[in-house]
C-alpha cells in the first residue's frame, strides 16, 4: 500500500498515487453505501472525535456518518460553545482530547495552519476538515471522485473554478489536486476575490464567465459569503449574479456534456441559478454529497491502517 | 587603566577598511588606533590582550530593542537583555517605548533610566512615545521627555492614521530638534495581515498585505518630513518598492534615514514554511527579491542601519495558529552571526556591515561611539567570524527564546565585549 501518512492535512502533501489510491478505495464504499446494510466493522472499537471550531452541518454530518458506518464510536464536539470560550488554547484542547486516547480526530478551524498545529500535539490521526483559507482536502477528493465517475477520467480535463477564490479553501485544495493529476484549471471571478500570485500556482485566470467557461468539461461553483456581497468585495448581490452567477446561458459556452458542481451550501440566485442547480443533465451536486461520505470512509479506513500497523 | 589589544584585525567602518594592527584603551576611551606592529613598550600597560588575528570592531548599536520592563518582565528584563547584548557584541541599546504601559511621561521614562542604570553594564538610551499610549491622538510632553533623557520619539509599530496629528507632532519635534522614528505602513491595507501577498501566502491561505502598503507609508511620512523638516528615521524598510521614494528623498536633501531588520536581510517568506510562528515578524517576511534588494540597499547606503528589532515573546504567545500568534523575534544575540552570513556569502564587506551596525546608528543618534577612532568611547567587540555553531535557542540569555535561527548553522562567536573601556563579556569579564 502506498498511502502511508498518519494524517490527512492537505492535498499539498499527497502524491499522485496517494490520491488515486484513496479514490479507488472510495469506490468500494460508494457501492457499500448504496446497499441497505451499510455497516462495516473496520473501525470497530476505535474512537473518532469531530472537533468543529467553525459552524458546519454537512461536513460534520458526512464525517459522523462515515465514522458510524465503519463501526467507530463517534463523538461530536462543537468547540465555539466550550473550552475556547473559557480561554483554553488550541494546543491545550488538543492535549486534553489526546489524553482520552482517540484514534482519529477530525478538525475544522477558522485559521490556516491550525489543524497542522493540533496534529503535531496528538498521537492519533488527524483529518483536516477545513483550516481557514488554506485547505479542505476531503472536499477536493470527493470532487475528484465525482468527476472521475461522471467523466470516466481524471486527467486532461478543463475545469473552471468560479467565484470567491480568495476566501476558498475548497478552491485551493481542488487546484492542487487537479493539477497533480494533469488537468487544466481556470479560475474565474471578480478581481477583488482573486488571490494574488495565483496564476503561478498553475491556473489560468479569467474575469469574464463567457470567456472562462468556453469549452470546459467541469464547472465548480463556490459559495459567496453574504458579508462579502455588500459592497466590500463586490458591489451587490444582483451585480454579482449578473456577472458571475451561473445560469444556462453562461453554461452554454461550456462543452455539451459539462457537469456543474458546488461544495454547498448553495446560495440559489447568487452564484447559481436555482433551476440549473437541479438540472439532472448537468448538476452533480447531490452526487458530491453522496460520494463525500464514501471518500471520508476511505480516508479514515486508510489512515487507521497506518496507525495500527 | 590602560589596555593594549594587539594583533587585531581592525574593522574601521569610517575608513571602509580592515587592517591588522592594535588599539589602546585608556580609561573609558580609545586613545590610539595603529596599523602594523606595536611600537610602544608593552610593560607600560595594565593589561595586554593578544587578539590572535581576530576581528576587533566597534560595538554594535542596536536601534529599536524592546525590553519588556515595565509590564512584561517575564519576557525580558534589563538584566537579561544586557546579558544577551553583551554576549552578542551589542554595546549600546536604543530601547522602544512600546511597553505596558507605554513610555509616554517623564516619570515612566525615569523608571526606565533608573532600571537601566542599576542593572545594565551596557549603554542604554531610551526612546519615548510620540503620542500618549501610542494611540496617535495626543502628543506626549516631548520637551519634558527630552529633558528627562529621551533620545528620540516613536510610536513603534502603531502607525498614526490622522495626518493632522502626525503633522503637529513632527512640527513640534522639529522645533526641539529631536529625532522621530516611524514605522512605514499604510495600516488600513495591512490590517489583519500576517504575510506578504503573493504565491506563498495564497498557497498557505494566510491573510496578506501587498508590499505597496509599505511604500505608501514611506510616501506619506516623507511628505510630512519635507513639510516640517524633522529629523526622521524609518525603523525598518523591507521591500524594494519603498526604496525608490527613500532614495529620491535623500537626494532631495531631506533629513531622513532608514533601517532594516537582520531578519529581513537573511530570511524570506518561504522560511515560514508550515506556519512556523517564530518567523512571524512585523512587517512580515518578504519575497527573496525583496530580501536581495534590501541587501543591495545596505551595501549602497540607501539603508543606513541594521537592527535586530529584538522583540521578546513568551512561548505561549507563539504556540498558537499563525494568524493568532504574536509577532516578533529576539535578536540581540544573533544579530552578529546572522549579519556574518552576509559577509560569508560575499554579499557585504566587514566595514560596510559595521557601518550599518555601529557607525551609522551612532551618527544618527549623536553618540560619540560606533567607530575605531581615538577619543571616542571604547565600545568594542572582539570576535571570531568563522567559529561554526548550531544555535540552540534554550542557550540564549534572553528570557524569551523566540528566535527564527533555532537549530540553524551559524558562524561567528563573540570573544570579548568592551563597554566604556571595561570588558563586560569574555573569559575575564568577571575577574
Amino acid at each position: 500500500m502506498a498511502f502511508s501518512d498518519r494524517h490527512l492535512l492537505g492535498i499539498e502533501q499527497l502524491k499522485q498515487m496517494d490520491i488515486i489510491e484513496i479514490l479507488n478505495h472510495a469506490e468500494k464504499y460508494v457501492s457499500l453505501n448504496r446497499k441497505s446494510k451499510k455497516k462495516s466493522n473496520i473501525l470497530k472499537g476505535l474512537t473518532q472525535i469531530n472537533m468543529f471550531f467553525e459552524n458546519s452541518t454537512r461536513t460534520q454530518a458526512s464525517f459522523e456518518l462515515a465514522g458510524k458506518r465503519l463501526g467507530a464510536d463517534v463523538m461530536n464536539m462543537t468547540m465555539q460553545a466550550s473550552s475556547i470560550k473559557k480561554g483554553e488554547t488550541l494546543i491545550d484542547t488538543a492535549l486534553t482530547l489526546n489524553a482520552m486516547n482517540p484514534d482519529l480526530i477530525v478538525v475544522r478551524h477558522p485559521q490556516s495552519g491550525a489543524v497542522k498545529l493540533l496534529a503535531e500535539k496528538v498521537n492519533c490521526s488527524v483529518i483536516n476538515a477545513g483550516d481557514g483559507l488554506h485547505e479542505h482536502p476531503t472536499q477536493a477528493l470527493l470532487d475528484a471522485l465525482t468527476i472521475r465517475r461522471t467523466k470516466g477520467r481524471l486527467q486532461s480535463l478543463s475545469v473552471a473554478i468560479c467565484g470567491d477564490i480568495a476566501h476558498s479553501r475548497v478552491a485551493r485544495s481542488n487546484l492542487l489536486l487537479l493539477n497533480k493529476l494533469g488537468n487544466r484549471i481556470r479560475l474565474i471571478g471578480p478581481r477583488t476575490l482573486m488571490p494574488s500570485g495565483v496564476a503561478e500556482l498553475g491556473a489560468e485566470v479569467f474575469e469574464d464567465m463567457y470567456l472562462g467557461l468556453n469549452d470546459v468539461d467541469v464547472v465548480m461553483m463556490l459559495r459567496l459569503q453574504n458579508e462579502r456581497m455588500d459592497g466590500s468585495f463586490v458591489p451587490s448581490r444582483r451585480e454579482y449574479y449578473h456577472r458571475w452567477g451561473l445560469n444556462s446561458e453562461k453554461l452554454s459556452y461550456a462543452k455539451k456534456d459539462v457537469i456543474v458542481m458546488h461544495p454547498g451550501p448553495m446560495n440559489r440566485g447568487v452564484e447559481i441559478d436555482g433551476t440549473l442547480a437541479d438540472d439532472i443533465n448537468h448538476s452533480v451536486i447531490q452526487d458530491q454529497v453522496e460520494i463525500g461520505v464514501a471518500v471520508r470512509m476511505a480516508v479514515m479506513d486508510l489512515l487507521s491502517r497506518n496507525v495500527s500497523e | 587603566m590602560k589596555t593594549l589589544l594587539k594583533n587585531a584585525r581592525l574593522i574601521d567602518p569610517a575608513l571602509d577598511c580592515v587592517k591588522s594592527g592594535y588599539l589602546i584603551i585608556c580609561g573609558d576611551e580609545i586613545s590610539k588606533v595603529c596599523y602594523g606592529k606595536v611600537v610602544e613598550d608593552q610593560k607600560g600597560f595594565d593589561r595586554v590582550i593578544d587578539c590572535n588575528d581576530k576581528y576587533l570592531a566597534p560595538g554594535i548599536i542596536d536601534v529599536g530593542v524592546k525590553i519588556c520592563e515595565p509590564g512584561e518582565r517575564h519576557k525580558e528584563s534589563f538584566r537579561t537583555a544586557s546579558l544577551a547584548a553583551a554576549s552578542g557584541g551589542v554595546t549600546t541599546i536604543i530601547t522602544r517605548p512600546d511597553t505596558i504601559p507605554a513610555i509616554d511621561t517623564p516619570e515612566k521614562l525615569e523608571f526606565v533610566i533608573k532600571r537601566a542604570d542599576s542593572v545594565s553594564p551596557i549603554n542604554i538610551y531610551p526612546m519615548a512615545a510620540l503620542t500618549c499610549d501610542r494611540l496617535g491622538l495626543e502628543m506626549t510632553e516631548l520637551g519634558l521627555l527630552r529633558d528627562a533623557g529621551a533620545i528620540g520619539f516613536t510610536d513603534c509599530d502603531q502607525v498614526m492614521i490622522d495626518h493632522k496629528v502626525m503633522l503637529r507632532c513632527l512640527t513640534y519635534a522639529a522645533s526641539l530638534d529631536m529625532l522621530v522614528q516611524g514605522h512605514p505602513q499604510d495600516n488600513t491595507l495591512s490590517a489583519g495581515a500576517s504575510a506578504t501577498s503573493g504565491k506563498f501566502a495564497s498557497l498557505k491561505g494566510l491573510p496578506a498585505v501587498n508590499t505597496i502598503a509599505e511604500m505608501m507609508g514611506v510616501q506619506r511620512d516623507l511628505a510630512l518630513v519635507e513639510l516640517t523638516g524633522v529629523k526622521y528615521h524609518f525603523d525598518q524598510l523591507s521591500t524594494e518598492r519603498a526604496l525608490d521614494p527613500l532614495r529620491q528623498a535623500k537626494k532631495n536633501g531631506l533629513n531622513v534615514t532608514a533601517g532594516t531588520s537582520i531578519h529581513h536581510l537573511t530570511l524570506n517568506e518561504l522560511d515560514i514554511g508550515d506556519y512556523r510562528t517564530f518567523f512571524k515578524v512585523k512587517p512580515p517576511l518578504r519575497s527573496e527579491d525583496d530580501r536581495l534588494a534590501m541587501v543591495e540597499a545596505v551595501l549602497d547606503g540607501t539603508i543606513d542601519i541594521i537592527s535586530s528589532m529584538h522583540t521578546p515573546q513568551d512561548e505561549e504567545s507563539k504556540r498558537l495558529p499563525f494568524e493568532e500568534a504574536a509577532s516578533g523575534a529576539v535578536g540581540l544575540e544573533t544579530i552578529l552571526p546572522a549579519s556574518l552570513k552576509l559577509f560569508h556569502n560575499n554579499s557585504i564587506s566587514m566595514p560596510k556591515l559595521f557601518r550599518a551596525l555601529a557607525l551609522n546608528p551612532a551618527k544618527r543618534f549623536d553618540l560619540n561611539r560606533g567607530t575605531l577612532e581615538a577619543n571616542t568611547k571604547a565600545d568594542l567587540v572582539l570576535f571570531d567570524a568563522d567559529t561554526p555553531f548550531v544555535l540552540n535557542r534554550f542557550t540564549l540569555n534572553s528570557k524569551s527564546k523566540n528566535t527564527p535561527f533555532d537549530e540553524s548553522l551559524m558562524q561567528g562567536k563573540v570573544i570579548k565585549t568592551f563597554v566604556n573601556g571595561e570588558e563586560i563579556y569574555g573569559e575575564s569579564a568577571n575577574e
